[in-house]
């Protein structure tokens, strides 16, 4: 069985508390004409004042991260419509899975993401980080239809995980490290996870009258490993169920 | 060397949806029973709303042999694999996939136990599709309606009878065959847009009806009903209200007594002994080997697993696999036709956040032999179902009906209005088994072990394609009516794939020539052999198989329970 402890528990939700968010939430169509290009990945950049600071990568190297940071932020823009991928954090979502449940994936990303680049540079004349929002979204338009060249395997089954993981990053639980303050939640008017739903509890909602209540699955007190103990005496049934569980010989 | 264990009445293997029925009414009469189980215990602490989780990361929290033996399958014997899936479709723990599913508890129809009398009787038998193995059940639905009875009320489904006793209540399913009673539950609530789609289907003059479901309408057996949070679809339920055999039967069969619970054990084969018959068990836990004796083996595995076990239980009486001598073992295969749906998309929210998938407005008018096919050019239909069911991410997912993009701006305008304003039907359609669909061991691709996985070679044929066709049309009328503003179609149908609703391979008939299992579910040639789940049945209908899979296992264990000395081993 896996539990989540008290002290992962805090710890994430510290990260999610205060996960920087960038500036404003303008487009950043303009953003070839506001930052010049910078950097080549993997060489440190001068600061910008919208570079959000950087938690320690777990599993992605710096330039790997530059490249794909800027890939979620083309696939769930920062709009008129609020805030997108970036402000979720999946890029760092994305991180973080790739050393745990989303490992299968490590080698996809590490050839995906230089073949993206490389295929920019050879296309569109520069790394994908440096190129406007236009040029990068058509890069990606041939990444996504598996015109581009030069991945292993067809750049459209790349662009189906990334695009995947990148959905995950922005709408799953912020326990994961994504949906950061909610934000993907927020956008398509999820009012958030409950552990009861009442008949009147849905008519409100019918009455655009529910509002979000902005809670990780893991913040109720019955799926953490600290109150398990609590659980187990209020349910004595499954103590002699689970004292049952061994192979017995 | 394999440690031999002391002899048991009864060994089951998989204490899922069937072993876990099978164990209650053979430990009530005093029978000694060992239930085999690959997973663990599973808890309601185990099942944290969390669609991360539930449905992209295959349950990390149990012990998933099966993710380790996912089925390979291809089209037909010449086409090329299919890519094979990552997580498989079914679970290990105790309950098995009880525990997740969606819980739709139907009853099958009458016609469905008579596919070929009754279509030769009203068409005349050249409307058999060409190349159909499809025989009459052994029973019709009479027979099996004591157990359908037992398995409502000790399991615990909710919702509205149709036909009692003859007389047609028109709040449920006026096709339904003949029941003794109601449903021990009322049906699962309702909410303005499935009463929106209740409204339409009646002004289209059809019969909506709230269709049954494993879970409590109300507080049932002092466990407490529904929480409509959500993540019910493939997600397990944190107050017990969703009916697996973990929370009804199994702990009741353990009260007996009578059943010991084996968890983490990885079953290899079945053991014959120097009589021909089956003598017992091997399983391994944590590498560790172990020979369970028995005198009754029911296996009780989903379909894929029950036939893959048969065929590498090899021996000198069943070279090819047990009860395996006719070479029926993985024929007449077949998997439900769920695919080709129909999506719609509203003007307005449908508020789907809180609902669950069994909960939903029915119609059958156009399933099985409801509606004439005199002027149709296939027989079977579908079940129409429209349900309550939506998370975060799939609703990021959803389908764009051709607006936008899958990505950008334009795409999260979309999203950002439209997330709670589309709904994607379930249509269940009528399948038939075929000379040239089954399922074998695979020659390449084996499990961590080095035994072969399960194969599957199967695609949906013209009969099939042809329901799925003609349920669409009437899907999207339904949708127009209630105001869907646009309407997309999935493909008709090819490959089967590996699915959900899996069933034949160890048919159930009284021709051992054409059939696996006897009309009581015990091998015809190794009588102390039973089998039990959709693998037996040899007709899908248009609705899910649980239910009647566990009414069967009753049925079975009952028939073990009235004549265990005649269908058991002695000791040789």
């Amino acid at each position: 069985m896996t539990f989540i402890s008290r002290r992962d528990l805090l710890k994430r939700a510290a990260v999610v508390g205060v996960a920087p968010v960038a500036g404003t939430f303008q487009s950043r169509d303009d953003r070839g004409a506001e930052s010049p290009a910078l950097h080549e990945p993997g060489v440190a950049r001068p600061f910008q004042g919208r570079d959000r600071a950087r938690e320690p990568l777990e599993n992605l190297t710096a330039g790997e991260m530059d490249i794909l940071d800027a890939v979620v932020a083309r696939l769930i823009p920062t709009d008129a419509n609020g805030p997108g991928a970036t402000e979720a954090r999946a890029a760092h979502y994305i991180d973080r899975a790739l050393g745990g449940a989303l490992a299968s994936s490590r080698p996809a990303y590490t050839s995906g993401l230089a073949a993206l680049d490389r295929y920019a540079r050879s296309s569109r004349g520069a790394a994908f980080t440096q190129l406007s929002a236009t040029d990068q979204n058509s890069v990606l338009i041939d990444v996504e239809t598996g015109a581009a060249t030069g991945f292993t395997g067809s750049s459209a089954a790349f662009f189906a995980l990334l695009l995947n993981h990148t959905h995950q990053g922005t709408f799953g639980d912020p326990y994961y490290g994504g949906n950061a303050n909610f934000v993907g939640w927020d956008l398509i008017s999820y009012p958030g996870v409950r552990t009861m739903v009442t008949a009147a509890d849905q008519q409100q909602l019918e009455k655009h009258a529910l509002k979000p209540n902005h809670k990780s699955a893991y913040e109720t007190d019955m799926f953490t490993k600290a109150t398990a103990r609590l659980e187990d005496e209020s349910l004595p049934r499954l103590d002699a169920r689970d004292s049952d569980a061994k192979a017995e010989v | 060397m394999a440690t031999t264990l002391k002899e048991t009445d009864v060994v089951i293997i998989g204490l899922g949806a069937v072993g876990g029925v099978a164990a209650l009414p053979l430990t009530q009469a005093g029978i000694e029973v060992v239930g085999l189980e690959a997973g663990t215990w599973l808890t309601r602490r185990d099942f944290a709303p969390d669609e991360l989780r539930n449905n992209y990361r295959g349950w990390p929290q149990g012990v998933q042999k099966a993710n380790q033996e996912i089925p390979t399958s291809r089209a037909t014997a010449s086409s090329p694999t299919a890519p094979r899936g990552t997580i498989h479709p079914m679970q290990n723990a105790v309950g098995g996939t009880s525990l997740h599913y969606w819980a739709q508890s139907w009853r099958l129809n009458p016609w469905d136990f008579k596919v070929v009398s009754e279509t030769t009787r009203r068409y005349g038998a050249g409307r058999i599709p060409k190349g159909s193995t499809v025989e009459d059940w052994p029973f019709g639905l009479e027979e099996i309606e004591p157990y359908y009875d037992k398995v409502e009320y000790e399991v615990g489904v909710s919702g509205q009878a149709g036909n009692i006793d003859g007389k047609i209540d028109p709040r449920g399913n006026k096709f339904e065959g003949p029941r003794k009673r109601a449903y021990p539950m009322p049906p699962l609530r309702g909410n303005e847009f499935l009463d929106k789609m209740a409204g339409a289907a009646r002004s289209l003059g059809w019969h909506p009806f709230p269709g049954p479901a494993a879970v409590n309408s109300r507080s049932y057996q002092n466990r407490s009903a529904c929480m409509y949070h959500g993540f019910c679809n493939r997600g397990g339920c944190h107050v017990d209200a969703k009916n697996s055999t973990a929370v009804t039967t199994i702990p009741r069969a353990q009260a007996t007594g009578k059943l010991k619970v084996v968890t983490s054990a990885h079953v290899t084969t079945i053991e014959v002994g120097s009589d021909g018959l089956p003598s017992g068990v091997n399983y391994l836990t944590d590498g560790v080997e172990y020979f369970q004796p028995a005198k009754v083996v029911l296996l009780a595995g989903y379909t894929y697993e029950n036939v893959r076990l048969l065929l590498l239980s090899t021996s000198k009486a069943f070279p090819d696999g047990l009860s395996n001598n006719h070479h029926q073992v993985g024929r007449h295969y077949f998997s439900h036709h769920q695919g080709a749906g129909v999506s719609a998309l509203f003007p307005f929210n449908i508020n789907a956040w809180y609902g669950l998938p069994a909960q939903g407005i029915a119609v059958d008018n156009w399933a099985d032999d409801n509606f004439d096919h005199g002027t149709l050019d296939f027989i079977g239909g579908g079940n129409l179902w429209v349900y309550s069911d939506r998370r975060p991410i799939g609703a990021a997912g959803m389908n764009t009906f051709g607006r936008v993009p899958n990505w950008g701006s334009q795409w999260k305008a979309f999203i950002k209005e439209n997330a709670d304003r589309s709904n994607t039907s379930y249509i269940q359609k009528s399948t038939l088994p075929y000379e040239d669909n089954f399922l074998d061991l695979d020659p390449v691709v084996k499990d961590p072990l080095g035994y072969p996985v399960c194969r599957v070679t199967a695609e949906y044929k013209e009969n099939e394609r042809r329901i799925a066709a003609y349920t669409q049309d009437k899907m999207e009328q339904w949708y127009r009516e209630a105001g869907a503003i646009a309407v997309q179609r999935g493909p008709v149908g090819g490959a089967m794939g590996v699915s959900t609703h899996a069933y034949g391979g160890t048919r159930m008939g009284d021709n051992p020539e054409t059939n696996v299992v006897n009309r009581w579910g015990f091998s015809h040639e190794a009588p102390n052999l039973g089998v039990l789940g959709a693998s037996v049945m040899g007709t899908s209908g248009a609705h899910n198989p649980t239910l009647t899979a566990q009414a069967l296992a009753w049925r079975t264990a009952e028939r073990l329970v009235k004549n265990f000395n005649g269908i058991a081993r002695r000791r040789s």
